[in-house]
């Protein structure tokens, strides 16, 4: 028997529950209740522009704050004595396995009108703020969740990069922050792409941290699309229409970032 | 500049930790008040024990998990066997296609299958509920038991296969005895990887799940969505300490097997 014929059951499997399921979504996208053929639903995403702009602009910023905050615990990860690493990782790494929807609902406890930070102003006679229920507090809810999806990527990177190439740098003139711009950033590329990708594609299309910490006015395209499937605006067409969209935005930035990166590699 | 790293570090943990701890000092506070710890008590997690939904919801979950992961990595394990020995263009399109569910975001994965589900149900007698959760979850778990064994290909001598043939093992014999031990390390992790994405899964399971099975996040959205309940803090607590202990007893397994084999390997959280 033939070694290629071990992957027959996985190929029909790959086939009815991964293509069949993604080639419906561009059907479903395409074709009205009737099935005649439209393109009603794909001109009616245009009409939740406003909606795509937010998600597009909330998850960037919080990609990039994911960005500036993991590139130095990275660093300093990957710097730390060997012995000392694992368990630090570990340490960095720990909140990652609890739940997102218990990480979330941590958040949504802190900022609530009633929640401790509220309470801890009214201690020193400032607020009650308005934390909970803003942009701001989904972008919170974005870093918190996604950072280790960062930190991780980077830190593989770094830790192969050989710490006398830093010496040798400065022997040849560099100051501290030449050798971290000319020496460490293109060494770390592919893990800023990476890194990059496993942020931006989960906190583009979430819609639960979005719930629970944006209230009703911060709705994202996650938030679109599961109101199409589950909620009252039941409407498969229109939720297929805006999934497919999400994936091109999504596509398009892969290749974007995939220009950045000097060895081709795959994300993850 | 190294005070300045540590005190960085900290302030980073600080982040990432408080919410979780504030989460845990609450789970043992006697009134339902967010914000002021008004005294000791043991009664939410009384609660939580008693509390049907939240138990059966677990067992649903570990049940899915372990049925979905053993599944996944049977299916997944033969796949790459196969995909391993295919000509270089059907090779890419399959994993291609099989890196999809990956690349993804979880809520299309999610709605994709509703949309299959959907189809089955109105022209066959399926019902969503356990059958299509343990579909969408072996169909999101198999992705990662290939990608962790087909590397452990790459790094065999293909002709080894051959070889024991070629001494008289029949090719069942071969592969259990000369492939097998060879990827082995690769379909354990591949089963340990997809049987966490299994537990931890909120989104896909929510497109997919009917009433009858619910899951533990499942169950954890709805108590989030209704009145406030310490028990939500109550549950927390004991999953922070179950994964401390699980992340404990699995580095001490790899400081041992990394000892054994000679040489220390940084542990990967």
């Amino acid at each position: 028997m033939k070694l290629k014929y071990f992957s027959a059951p996985y190929l029909v499997w790959m086939v009815v529950f991964i293509l069949v399921p993604l080639l419906m979504i561009a059907y479903f996208a395409f074709t009205n209740d009737e099935g005649g053929l439209t393109i009603k639903y794909i001109s009616d995403v245009g009409q939740y522009a406003n909606i795509f702009v937010r998600s597009i602009w909330l998850a960037l910023i919080a990609t990039v704050i994911c960005l500036v905050v993991a590139y130095p615990v990275a660093f300093i990860l990957s710097r730390m004595d060997k012995h000392r690493q694992g368990t630090m990782l570990m340490i960095v790494m720990l909140p990652m396995w609890m739940n997102f929807l218990l990480r979330t609902y941590a958040w949504m406890t802190l900022l609530g009108n009633n929640g401790i930070i509220n309470h801890l102003f009214g201690l020193i006679g400032l607020g009650p703020f308005k934390l909970i229920n803003t942009s701001g507090a989904v972008v919170l809810g974005m870093v918190y969740n996604y950072l280790p999806f960062m930190i991780l990527p980077l830190y593989s990177v770094m830790e192969k990069i050989d710490g006398s190439l830093f010496e040798a740098a400065s022997d040849l003139g560099c100051s501290s922050g030449k050798t971290l711009w000319r020496v460490v950033v293109p060494l770390s590329m592919p893990g800023i792409t990476s890194g990059v990708t496993m942020v931006f594609v989960p906190a583009i299309s979430t819609f639960i941290i979005s719930r629970m910490l944006g209230g009703g006015s911060n709705l994202l395209i996650g938030d679109l699309i599961e109101m199409q499937f589950l909620g009252n605006a039941y409407n498969p067409h229109l939720g297929a229409a805006i999934s497919l969209v999400l994936m091109v935005i999504i596509l398009v930035i892969m290749t974007v970032m995939n220009q950045f990166d000097p060895d081709d590699q795959v994300l993850m | 500049m190294k005070k300045l790293g540590k005190f960085y570090m900290l302030l980073v943990l600080l982040f990432l930790y408080v919410p979780i701890f504030v989460l845990i000092v609450f789970s043992f506070n006697e009134t339902k008040s967010r914000s002021v710890f008004s005294g000791f008590t043991l009664d939410w997690y009384k609660r939580l024990f008693h509390n049907r939904i939240i138990i059966s919801s677990l067992m649903n979950t570990i049940i899915i998990a372990v049925a979905a992961s053993i599944i996944s990595t049977v299916l997944g394990t033969f796949a790459a066997i196969g995909i391993n020995s295919m000509r270089k263009v059907p090779k890419s399109v399959v994993m291609n296609i099989t890196n999809m569910p990956i690349i993804n975001p979880e809520i299309v994965t999610g709605v994709s299958l509703m949309l299959l589900f959907v189809f089955f149900a109105a022209r066959m007698n399926l019902e969503f509920g356990f059958v299509t959760l343990l579909i969408a979850h072996i169909t999101f778990d198999v992705p990662y038991v290939i990608l962790n064994v087909m590397p452990k290909f790459n790094q065999m001598d293909p002709h080894i296969y051959e070889a024991a043939q070629d001494l008289g093992c029949s090719p069942f014999r071969a592969f259990r005895k000369v492939v097998l031990p060879e990827i082995m390390p690769g379909v354990v992790s591949g089963f340990l990887m997809s049987f966490t994405y299994s537990l931890d899964d909120f989104v896909v399971s929510y497109f997919t799940t009917g009433s009858t099975s619910q899951t533990l996040p499942i169950t954890i959205y709805s108590m989030t969505r209704r009145k406030v309940s310490p028990e939500i803090n109550a549950l927390s607590t004991l999953i922070f300490i179950a994964v401390v202990i699980v992340l404990i007893v699995k580095n001490a397994i790899e400081k041992k097997a990394a000892k054994k084999s000679g040489m220390y390997k940084g542990d990967m959280a």
